[in-house]
This record gives C-alpha cells, structure tokens and sequence, in this order.
C-alpha cells in the first residue's frame, strides 16, 4: 500500500560530487518498500515545477521507520530538493512501482550500478545478504569522487569500481569490467540500473553469457501510479512489443523483455 | 448549515460539479487508494476507440512552466475490453461513470456510440473532438464547425445517453464550435481540451516529446480556460463543464463563476493524486463559509452586473 505522505527530513547531506543523501521519517513506506520501488517526489510546494519527481529508494531502516533517497542534482526540481534543510517535510508518493523480484533458486548475484544507477541497489544487496546470497556490486562513475555517492562498506558483498576518467578501479564502463570479471565470479542473476545506453550494451552481453536478470528503466513521469500512461517503455520481443508503464508495469523488467530503441 | 451541491448535466443528476478530465486517471482504479470516487460527481475516464491504441513513442510528456507537454496519443485497449472488462470493473466504485470516445472518422465515432448503447455502468457520453495527439480525426472535427455537427448527429443517432461535448481551444472562435454541437445535439460541453505546444530539447537539438508536439495543460492554460468557458456562457444555452489547470477549489470557483456548471480536475490529478476530492470537499466548504445554500446559484453569476440581482 503506498499513500501521500509528508516526511519530515531526519538529515540531508551532500556526497560524491553533486549528489545528495536524504534520510526521510516514513514508518508505512519502510515497512511497505520493496527494492527497485520508488517515492514519487514533490521538490518544491508551488505550480512550478509542477510534476513530481521520481526517485528510487536507496535505503531502508525498518526498525528506526527511515526511508533513503541518493540523487543527483540535474534540474529545478532536484535543485529545489537540495534547498530543503533537516527537520522541513517533503511531501513524497509510494512506495510506487514493481522492484526487483531476484528467483530465490538464484544465489551469486551481480549488482551493476552506472552512475545514480546505483541508488536502487545498495537496498537490494541488503535484501540478499540477508537472504544469505553471494552479492558483487559494480559501480560504475565518472570520477572517484562520484563513486562516493554511495557506500556499500557496510555490507558483506564485493565491491568492484570502474570510472569513465579511470581515477579509480577499472578505466572504463562498468558494463566493460563487469564482461571482464563475469568469468570468474560466474554470477546466475543479474540487477542492473543505469542510463540508457549502459543498460543496453549490459542487456546484450547479458544474452550473450545467457545471464537472467532484471534492469530499472528510466522514462518522463506523469502521475507515478499508472493513471496517465506517460512514462512507456517498450516489452516484449523485438517485432512483437507492447507500451508498458514504466511507474506501474516497472520500474523494473526482466532484462530480456526490454526492446531498446 | 447544509449546502446543496447537486448539479444536472444533460439530465445527469451528478452529487455534485466535480468530475475527473478523461485520460489524467486511467480509468480510475489506479487512483481509488487515495481518492474516493464515490465522492465525486463523476468518473470520467480516458478515451476509448474502436479499436486497442499503442499510442506514441515516448517521452510522452514534458514539463512546462506551470503545466505540463503530453503526448500520450489515446493509448487504450479498445471498446470491446472497456465493455468486457473494464465497465463491470466500475461499478464498485458507486460513481457515475462518463465514458470518452474518439474515431478517425464519422463513421467510427457512430459506431462506438452504436457499441455502448445500453450498456450497464455508463452515465453519459463525452465526445473527444479535440485530442492534438493523433494524426487522423481527433482535432479534425473540433476545429471545424460542420464535421463537429456531423460526428455529434452522428452519435446522437446511435445512442440514448446523454451527449457531452468535448471542446478544443485551438480555434480562431470556439463559439462557432459550440453552437455547431449545440445544433447538432449536444446536452453539455466539456472544454477545454489541451493546447497545442511543443518542447525543445535544447541539448539534444530535437523535439523533447516523441510525437514532436503535445497537449499543454495544468495551471499554465487555466485563463484561457476560463475565458472560453465565459464565451461559451454568453453564446449558447447549455450546461458547462470547466476545465483547464484545476488545482484547487477556488480555482473551480473561477470556471463555476464563468458559468461552469461542473469542473474538471485533469493534470492536479498527476500532481496529487486525492486532488478531485480535495476540490469537492473545498467547494462545499466555501458554500457553507459563504452562507451559499445552492452552489447552482454561483453558475454565471459573474456575468451579472454590478449591483445587479440574480436572474
Ligand atoms: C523510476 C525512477 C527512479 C529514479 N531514481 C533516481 C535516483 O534514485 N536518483 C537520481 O538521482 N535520479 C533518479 N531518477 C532520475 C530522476 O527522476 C531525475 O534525475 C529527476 O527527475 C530530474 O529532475 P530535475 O527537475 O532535477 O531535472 P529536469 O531536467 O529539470 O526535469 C525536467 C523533467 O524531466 C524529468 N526527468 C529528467 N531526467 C529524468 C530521468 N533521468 N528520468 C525520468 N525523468 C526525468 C523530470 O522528472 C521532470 O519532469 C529516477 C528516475 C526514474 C524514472
Ligand atoms: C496526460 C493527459 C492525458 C489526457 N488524455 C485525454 C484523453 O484521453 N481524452 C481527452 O478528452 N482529454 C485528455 N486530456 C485532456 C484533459 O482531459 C483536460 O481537458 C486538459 O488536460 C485540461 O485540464 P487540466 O489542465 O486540468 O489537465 C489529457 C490530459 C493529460 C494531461
């Protein structure tokens, strides 16, 4: 069950490069969040920016009823949400969409981060750690400094870095040395988030090593629960694909589902 | 002090003058966690066509100042699966239900009329004349005053329900349009429908939306919403639906006040989703700080002069 909440903000601080990390006192939505699942936004309280934003749930503190969103500052709407200081509220929508849903016959799975990508998966290692699964997570960043959005050292998983300017890990795309370490970790599932273009390149090499697994899509959002039918993504096979929403039908599908543009 | 909040459109007795603009809730179900439907006037739910609708390529919509760019393009699985599926679906929700149709032709807008006609679970008709998303019918018939008669006598032909109007603003003079319906038949207009716009993706160099342009709409649109609905008011005699950047109920007092005889909350919907019911609840509120007993007799009444009394 998702609502309309006003969260109160327990603290919000900057991290990695232009990112922040906003920890929210939401009871229902820690309870209710599944990861991959995602809060609907509102950044500002006017008419403009109207829409709300989406973005994933980064964390989860059941016990304590707290709620993490990571994002990074692109436009108004995430600039207005930095602006917002410890103890205002933020007016936020969910647990919104479908998560990731990992077969529990499945047990070394790889997490495959390309830049605020990784903001879905840090609570999906959590859930399988304590499903007492093996986990690697890729993080894939510009810099160094942005691969510090996100900290994963609290975790029992392996945590493997590339950066696109190679100022730390793996010069290069996250997609290319997770092809390099596949062999060797022999991973049976996959999660990925990421742009576009990431998840595209990641979902043939995927195929390739005939590897499952589930991708977070990104589209322009309306409404978040499926009402306006804004945010489409194409499903199905190639020559034989359907509209679904990403909002309600996702955000997450299986990898081998998605037809690329 | 109880206020009577009750409107008749077309002969539709409605609770009271708010309803849901076709498209911005799907057909409702998503939005009964956070709104109670049986708490509005009515359900009106997005168009359906003859036949199943993909709809465009995405992104579908953008954001603008005060409003948003959609350019959904009437995805819908078609007429049959309404009936099948979807109507008796409905009827939970104890709220009467206003069903959007669109064709291409003449002749399709006859037939989907002819499809519903008697079908349990339906309140009345709103003809969509005015979708800027798609490339044939849609618009065609809302910007010339002799194809809107015709589509309009068309599904009057076929069907005992109440015909509802839907208008577009992008016209040289909506009352032209409106009169033709009214001649043609119609029992009430909805209006407005979105503006024509488009976005720039100035970093890609292209279109932001897939379909190059959309619908504006939102708060953005909301004085020439209302502008139109006076127009209206003042050429022909018929109830009104008001719409255009419904946030609020004193948003909704502007159209009432224009000469709505019921609103329609649309794109607030997207924003917050218990909108329609908050508007409702608002416009009630206000009869009673007003000391108003009937909100019938706020229709218009902007229109009175000054000092003047109430017709
Ligand atoms: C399911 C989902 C989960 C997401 N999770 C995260 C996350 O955890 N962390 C994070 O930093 N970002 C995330 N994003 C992307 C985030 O929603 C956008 O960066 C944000 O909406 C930008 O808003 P803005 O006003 O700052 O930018 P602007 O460019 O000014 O926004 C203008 C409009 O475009 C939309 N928009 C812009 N970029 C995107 C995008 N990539 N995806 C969807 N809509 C976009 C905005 O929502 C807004 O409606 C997620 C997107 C989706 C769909
Ligand atoms: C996402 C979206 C989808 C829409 N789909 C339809 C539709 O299918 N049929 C229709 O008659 N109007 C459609 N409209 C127009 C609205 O019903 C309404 O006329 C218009 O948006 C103005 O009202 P608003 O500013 O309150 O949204 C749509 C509007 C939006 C924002």
């Amino acid at each position: 069950m998702s609502h309309v909440l006003n969260c109160k903000i327990i603290s919000h601080r900057r991290v990695g490069a232009d990112c922040r990390r906003l920890v929210l006192a939401a009871p229902q939505v820690a309870q209710a969040a599944r990861p991959g699942q995602f809060l609907h936004v509102r950044c500002g309280g006017t008419a403009d920016p109207l829409l709300r934003r989406p973005l994933s749930i980064h964390d989860v503190d059941q016990e304590q009823g707290l709620v993490t969103l990571l994002y990074r500052v692109v436009g108004r709407g995430t600039a207005l949400l930095a602006a917002r200081r410890s103890g205002e509220r933020v007016n936020v929508l969910g647990p919104l969409g479908r998560g990731f849903a990992p077969p529990p016959a499945h047990r070394r799975v790889a997490l495959i981060g390309g830049g605020l990508g990784i903001a879905p998966l840090l609570f999906l290692a959590r859930e399988l750690v304590k499903e007492e699964r093996e986990v690697w997570v890729f993080h894939g960043a510009r810099t160094a400094v942005e691969l510090g959005c996100a900290d994963f050292s609290v975790l029992p998983v392996q945590l493997l870095v590339a950066t696109d300017d190679g100022s730390a890990g793996h010069a290069g795309s996250v997609v290319g040395l997770f092809r390099e370490s596949a062999a060797k970790m022999r991973p049976d599932w996959v999660a990925a988030a990421g742009p576009h273009g990431m998840l595209r390149v990641l979902t043939s090499e995927m195929r390739r090593l005939d590897l499952p697994g589930e991708v977070s899509l990104e589209e322009r959002m309306g409404c978040g629960i499926g009402g306006c039918v804004c945010c489409s993504c194409r499903i199905g096979a190639p020559g034989n694909w359907q509209y679904r929403r990403v909002c309600a039908d996702g955000p997450v599908f299986a990898a081998a589902e998605v037809v690329w543009e | 002090m109880s206020v009577a909040t009750a409107v008749e459109i077309a002969g539709l007795k409605l609770k009271n003058p708010v309803m849901t603009a076709s498209g911005t809730v799907g057909f409702g179900e998503e939005y009964a966690p956070y709104l109670d439907l049986s708490k509005l006037g009515a359900l009106v739910i997005k168009t359906v066509t003859l036949r199943p609708r993909a709809g465009n390529p995405p992104p579908r919509i953008a954001e603008t100042p005060a409003g948003v760019l959609n350019a959904v393009g009437l995805q819908n699985p078609g007429v049959e699966v309404l009936v099948r599926d979807v109507l008796p679906r409905l009827a939970r929700f104890e709220v009467p239900v206003i069903v959007s149709i669109a064709g291409e032709t003449v002749d399709e807008y006859a037939r989907l009329a002819a499809r519903l006609e008697g079908v349990p679970g339906i309140a009345a008709l709103e003809v969509n004349i005015s979708c800027p998303n798609v490339k044939a019918g849609g618009i065609a018939f809302g910007t010339h005053p002799d194809m809107a008669a015709e589509v309009v006598a068309a599904v009057k032909r076929h069907t005992g329900f109440p015909v509802i109007v839907k208008l577009s603003p992008n016209v040289t003079d909506i009352r032209t349009i409106a009169l033709a319906a009214a001649g043609a038949g119609a029992g009430a207009l909805s209006l407005i429908n979105t503006l024509s716009g488009m976005v720039i993706d100035v970093e890609r160099r292209r279109p932001l939306l897939g379909n190059v342009s959309g619908g504006l709409s939102g708060p953005a649109i909301r004085p020439v919403a209302v502008r139109a609905v006076w127009q209206v008011y003042q050429a022909v005699n018929l109830p009104l639906i008001g719409m255009g950047g419904i946030m609020t109920a004193r948003d909704a007092l502007e159209f009432i006040m224009a000469g709505a005889r019921a609103v329609a909350v649309g794109t607030a919907n997207l924003v917050n989703p218990g909108a329609a019911g908050e508007v409702a609840a608002g416009l009630a509120r206000y009869l009673e700080e007003q000391g108003i007993a009937d909100i019938n007799e706020l229709v218009g009444v902007a229109h009175r002069a000054e000092g003047g009394t109430a017709d």
